[in-house]
């Protein structure tokens, strides 16, 4: 490995590890980041001269922790600051990569923390633990790169405001706390894998920095199920990743998805965390969903798919989570398990309970139903109920087809 | 660190005063834990917005309307000042408070030191 090629891996491996050691020990994140910038420009230099370190992180850690140090003590104006410079020149702890007292643990706790907007949450964890800049941070989010700048700055800034704590939160706290954490990761997911075309590669990077999320925070949180089944959950999406469009990106149904196309390790390493969360007898709903997508990654062919399983999954998984979309889903599932009418008749309580009026998905799921038992004039009716909802343009293709179908029939 | 607990409660809801407070069952959570942890440094039970009279000063005029400074539906009924940890700390004060869990809200802002 070249020293370019090591300080580029250290930055993928060591980054939010080093930032994180370095905003304990400072208090500062704007210190840390900057003297965290600092030590992998100075590797650059140092390891083309001497060499790779044996530990490339610790050698961060510490030339970023005198870097601080030099900084402090330049900028020792008054009283607190030398007392801070006090602190950074007491004895370093030996460098820990155990992952028990892990910093980033507690740099995601404090970046998901809900005291702060959503936005920020992903924002923040985007920039420090995954090492992201603000203009790739702003791309990913489809907002011009000042506004997301000023997003970093002012959620940094109710961190210091606020007093919200640097730390893992204790017990009490800690199950609340980790769903938001989790919660964060998934939605970070979910935006990279709604990017379809091409153009949308760096939203489509987010899937891969959400399950690198998932995998850091899997191994610091090994007792908790839930953060092994997200990891599992995102493995199993992901591996379909490359068969979700066409050449043209037009969307593929799972039913009609290339399966010899699908990332194959990704989903045999899914499955396996998968089981190995369920053998905790602690479900989840990240559990839940991860067995719903193994049901569907793991049948050899279309025809093959557990149906029965999967309706009783989302049965499950609409217990612990009550929400309509859930129930659209359970629909989807009945449909495909017991005939298309057991399907549509919970489809038609949804539509009573009109929690999911204006949602393109409660018409497209009516519409597919239909078209499946048959019923294609009133199937046709519905695909255009879903058309003057839908917004995304993949979407709309598939639903134009759908309708052309329907209606050529 | 300092917070400033501002209790907010509906306009036209219950109005306690600081006797009827002291005897209510629903504040007793609240006022046990703020006092046997001795966190609070200061703070006022305030009357409704109804009865403020809010002054500005134009030229050399002095503008005065009956009633607050801006129309809500939600008035800061009270005031309290703590002192604890963190923010977590004035959270879990502030979701003790009976207008936190009685459809009013509690708005916790830092005190500027």
């Amino acid at each position: 490995m070249t020293p370019e090629e090591a300080v580029a891996a250290a930055f993928r491996e060591e980054w939010g590890q080093v930032l994180a050691t370095l905003i304990r020990v400072t208090g500062d994140w704007d210190l840390a980041e900057e003297c965290a910038q600092d030590a992998f420009a100075q590797a650059l230099d140092r390891w083309r001269r001497d060499g790779v370190p044996r530990r490339p992180g610790a050698w961060l850690t510490t030339t970023a922790r005198h870097r601080a140090m030099d900084v402090l003590r330049r900028e020792a104006v008054g009283a607190r600051k030398l007392q801070e410079a006090a602190m950074l020149t007491a004895p370093e702890e030996p460098y820990d990569d155990s992952g028990v007292h892990d910093d980033r643990l507690r740099l995601i706790f404090t970046c998901c923390h809900p005291a702060l907007h959503i936005e920020a949450r992903v924002a923040l964890t985007l920039r420090t633990l995954a090492g992201l800049t603000t203009p790739e941070i702003a791309r990913a989010f489809l907002v011009p790169e000042a506004t997301m700048a000023q997003r970093l700055v002012r959620a940094k800034k109710k961190i210091r405001n606020a007093g919200i704590p640097y730390r893992v939160p204790p017990a009490h706290l800690l199950p609340e706390r980790t769903t938001g954490v989790l919660g964060v990761i998934y939605l970070l997911f979910n935006e990279g894998y709604a990017a379809t075309s091409g153009a949308d590669l760096v939203r489509r990077n987010l899937c891969a920095e959400a399950v690198r999320l998932a995998r850091v925070l899997a191994r610091l949180m090994p007792d908790e199920p839930e953060a092994l089944g997200l990891l599992a959950l995102l493995l199993l999406h992901d591996a379909r990743r490359e068969t979700r469009v066409d050449a043209d990106g037009e969307l593929v149904t799972l039913e009609d998805q290339d399966r010899t196309a699908w990332d194959h390790a990704e989903v045999e390493e899914g499955a396996a965390l998968l089981e190995t969360a369920l053998r905790r007898g602690r479900p989840g709903p990240y559990q839940i969903q991860a067995a719903i997508a193994a049901c569907h990654t793991t049948a050899a062919t279309a025809a093959d798919t557990d149906w029965a399983d999967i309706a009783a999954l989302y049965g499950e998984l609409a217990r612990l989570v009550p929400s309509p979309v859930v129930r659209l889903n359970r629909a989807v599932a009945l449909g495909m398990a017991d005939g298309p009418d057991a399907g549509l008749a919970l489809v038609a309580e949804l539509e009573r309970e009109g929690e999911l009026n204006g949602y393109h998905l409660l018409p497209a799921t009516r519409a597919d139903l239909l078209r499946r038992s048959g019923r294609r004039t009133e199937a046709a009716r519905a695909y255009e109920r879903a058309l003057e909802l839908v917004e995304n343009d993949a979407e709309r293709h598939f639903l134009e087809r759908r309708l052309a179908e329907c209606r050529s029939a | 660190m300092k917070y400033a607990l501002l209790i907010c409660t509906p306009v036209a809801g219950e109005e306690l005063s600081p006797a009827e407070i002291a005897e209510d069952p629903r504040f007793t959570s609240y006022i046990e834990e703020v006092r046997s942890r001795d966190v609070v440094k200061g703070g006022a039970r305030l009357r409704p917005a109804s009865d403020a009279t809010t002054v500005r000063v134009q030229g050399d005029e002095v503008l005065l309307t009956d009633g607050p400074f801006v129309e809500s539906k939600e008035y800061i009924a009270g005031i309290d000042i703590i002192e604890v940890a963190d923010l977590d700390e004035a959270i879990s004060l502030a979701s003790r408070h009976p207008a936190a869990l009685g459809g009013g809200s509690v708005e916790v802002r830092p005190v500027w030191e």
